[in-house]
């Protein structure tokens, strides 16, 4: 079985965002990119897998700008066997990603679709239901646990009222919650072998998805400030405070 | 004019408050009606509770054995045929994990892109949503001709009240060939007596600092002694501190209590986006340098195992 794992690179969960003053985006000039650490966690998943014995090749993709090379050499370090690049100028929404790894799908063929629950960048946690909508097949989303045996996989979710557990044929849609695994480092000898490995590289426009119901971002703001309140010296002063404003 | 179908969360025969949230984010589109779906096995009792929602016009029921519990794959074509048959101009849901991970399905069906975490209403086709863990707010514009699909940001909205309304409830024929490859196995709800985080007025958290699931003991006393629910870090959850549903924050759950008290929480942006909307933000941490302080109304500094167990006596 082969997985493909959805690899999206975004601004580093450190770094402090800023809007343009001119409302037109966040600033990204010199920014650091990292992996989504959800994809981190995703192909994490992947690779055990593949140690199990249960898949045999991992496949990580992209569908970034064309300096998104050495963000899937780092995906291939990690230890993805090879990667496709969909080299799009334009970021993409969740739909068109979607439309677009139905594609790499169609072709590969893969028993599990392993994707991140939300990218920390636009936080929409979209993409992988859209997939496993529009490829028809199920999808387990904020994944917590997973274990793939007889052509199903059992999959414990991380849901409001507590954990669920529900069981997919497959192949189906994986989505990662934080806790499915803690990613492992890249070590220097693998950053060499990763340079051997293949990335395939496609246009965007030469996949041919689908159009329409496409959203679009008009404007960005900063969000409403909170400011700093007052420092107190003790708890009998902090219970006055909470007593005066009602809340104790 | 607008015409609003909301898709009702419910778990054990009780409506889950977010979908009385989603209800007064539909009544800011100034719609025309507002119809609730309940999917469910037996959706009797749920449907009686939506019909009291000041503004619905009317609760249609899906009864089907299959939707006994709530799989993305088996609802999502239910509410895409719903959704085509009633000529609809918006659908939405809550962003809860119930929301979240059924609206995006229902939404690629009907061939549209979703607006995730809705905060304000513009007009019909434009809303403000967060991004980048809340750092900035975006303006967004849907197409004119399109269905929209959206999940309602619960912390933005107040939860619609129980009026005098009473919404007729009418069963809705859907045609819709239901998936068996996705199978409910069970479900592991943390009991507690506490209220609810998500809709609790007051809410105790804590974080790495407090050191141990021994130790949440703590919170949770000061939790009951407040009547308030208990909530967490992700560092506290990772630690295995307290249960994955206390998690307060970008990848956890986004709340807007009027008190919060945050115990041993250094503040982290992945956290502070799950308590922007709070009415008071109360920090205990030994650390006067921490970066909860920037954004706490109230702040003591000290140490928690001291500070807590004389909070909790003192009120
Ligand atoms: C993709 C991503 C998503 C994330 N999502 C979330 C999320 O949803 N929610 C979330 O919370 N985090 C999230 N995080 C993690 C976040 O970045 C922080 O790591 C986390 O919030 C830290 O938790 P903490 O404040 O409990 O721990 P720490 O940062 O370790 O802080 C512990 C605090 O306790 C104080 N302390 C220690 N001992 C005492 C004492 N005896 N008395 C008083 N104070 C004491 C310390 O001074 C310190 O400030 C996410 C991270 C990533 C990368
Ligand atoms: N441009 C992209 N390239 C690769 N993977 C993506 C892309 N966009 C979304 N994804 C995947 O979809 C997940 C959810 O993204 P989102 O729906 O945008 O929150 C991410 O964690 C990725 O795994």
């Amino acid at each position: 079985m082969k997985i493909l794992v959805a690899y999206k690179r975004v601004v580093d969960f450190n770094v402090r965002i800023q809007v343009k003053p001119d409302g037109s985006g966040v600033a990204s000039e010199g920014v650091k990119l990292s992996p989504n650490p959800f994809d981190d966690i995703a192909l994490e998943a992947a690779l055990r897998l593949r140690e199990q014995g249960i898949a045999e090749e991992v496949i990580i993709a992209t569908i970034a700008p064309a300096d998104a090379q050495p963000h899937l050499r780092n995906g291939l370090a990690m230890g993805a066997n090879r990667a496709i690049h969909v080299v799009s100028a334009e970021p993409v929404q969740p739909l068109a990603a979607a439309r677009a790894l139905l594609k790499l799908v169609e072709k590969e063929q893969p028993g599990l679709v392993i994707l991140g629950k939300q990218a920390i960048d636009d936080d929409c946690s979209q993409t992988g239901q859209m997939l496993a909508a529009l490829w028809d097949r199920p999808q387990a989303t904020f994944a917590s646990k997973l274990e793939v045996a007889d052509g199903k996989a059992t999959v414990t979710r991380e849901v409001d009222a507590g954990l669920e557990t529900i069981e997919v044929d497959l192949p189906a849609v994986i989505t990662t919650d934080l806790r499915l695994n803690e990613p492992r480092f890249i070590k220097l000898p693998d950053i060499m072998k990763a340079k051997a490995k293949p990335i395939e590289t496609v246009e965007l426009a030469s996949l041919g998805v689908a159009h329409g119901g496409e959203i679009s971002n008009t404007n960005y703001a900063p969000p409403a400030k909170r400011s700093r309140g007052v420092m107190v010296k003790d708890v009998a002063e902090l219970v006055a405070l909470l007593q005066q404003k009602g809340l104790a | 004019m607008s015409k609003v179908l909301i898709i009702a969360e419910h778990l054990n025969g009780q409506l889950n408050t977010a979908t009385a949230r989603c209800v007064t984010c539909a009544r800011a589109l100034q719609p025309e009606a507002i119809d609730v779906l309940v999917l469910s096995d037996a959706p009797a009792a749920v449907a009686a509770q939506a019909a009291k929602l000041d503004g619905v016009s009317k609760v249609l029921n899906v009864a089907r054995a299959e939707n006994a519990h709530p799989l993305a794959a088996v609802l999502a074509p239910q509410i895409a045929a719903a959704a085509r048959s009633g000529a609809y101009t918006h659908l939405l849901l809550p962003s809860t994990t119930f929301g979240k991970d059924v609206a995006p399905r229902a939404a690629a069906l009907l061939g549209v892109g979703q607006v995730s975490d809705i905060m304000s209403v513009t007009g019909p086709h434009t809303f403000t949503r967060p991004i980048y863990a809340g750092n900035a707010i975006v303006t967004v514009e849907t197409p004119s001709d399109a269905l929209v699909v959206g999940t309602v940001r619960t912390a933005s909205w107040p939860a619609m009240g129980e009026g005098a309304n009473t919404a007729p409830v009418e069963a809705l024929p859907v045609d819709a060939v239901l998936p068996t490859h996705t199978r409910f196995v069970g479900l592991q709800q943390a009991s507690s007596e506490r209220p609810d985080l998500q809709s609790a007025a007051k809410v105790v958290s804590g974080g790495r600092g407090v050191g141990s699931k021994e130790n949440f003991e703590i919170i949770y006393k000061l939790a009951d002694k407040l009547h308030a629910a208990a909530g967490a870090s992700r560092a506290a959850v990772d630690a295995g501190y307290c249960p994955n549903d206390m998690q307060v924050g970008q990848t956890g759950k986004i709340i807007a209590p009027e008190l919060y008290i945050a115990i041993g929480i250094s503040g982290a942006i992945q956290h502070l986006t799950g308590i922007k909307d709070a009415g008071t933000i109360v920090a205990i941490n030994k650390d006067g340098d921490a970066p909860i302080y920037e954004v706490a109304d109230i702040g003591l500094v000290g140490d928690l195992f001291k500070l807590v167990p004389e909070l909790e006596a003192a009120l």
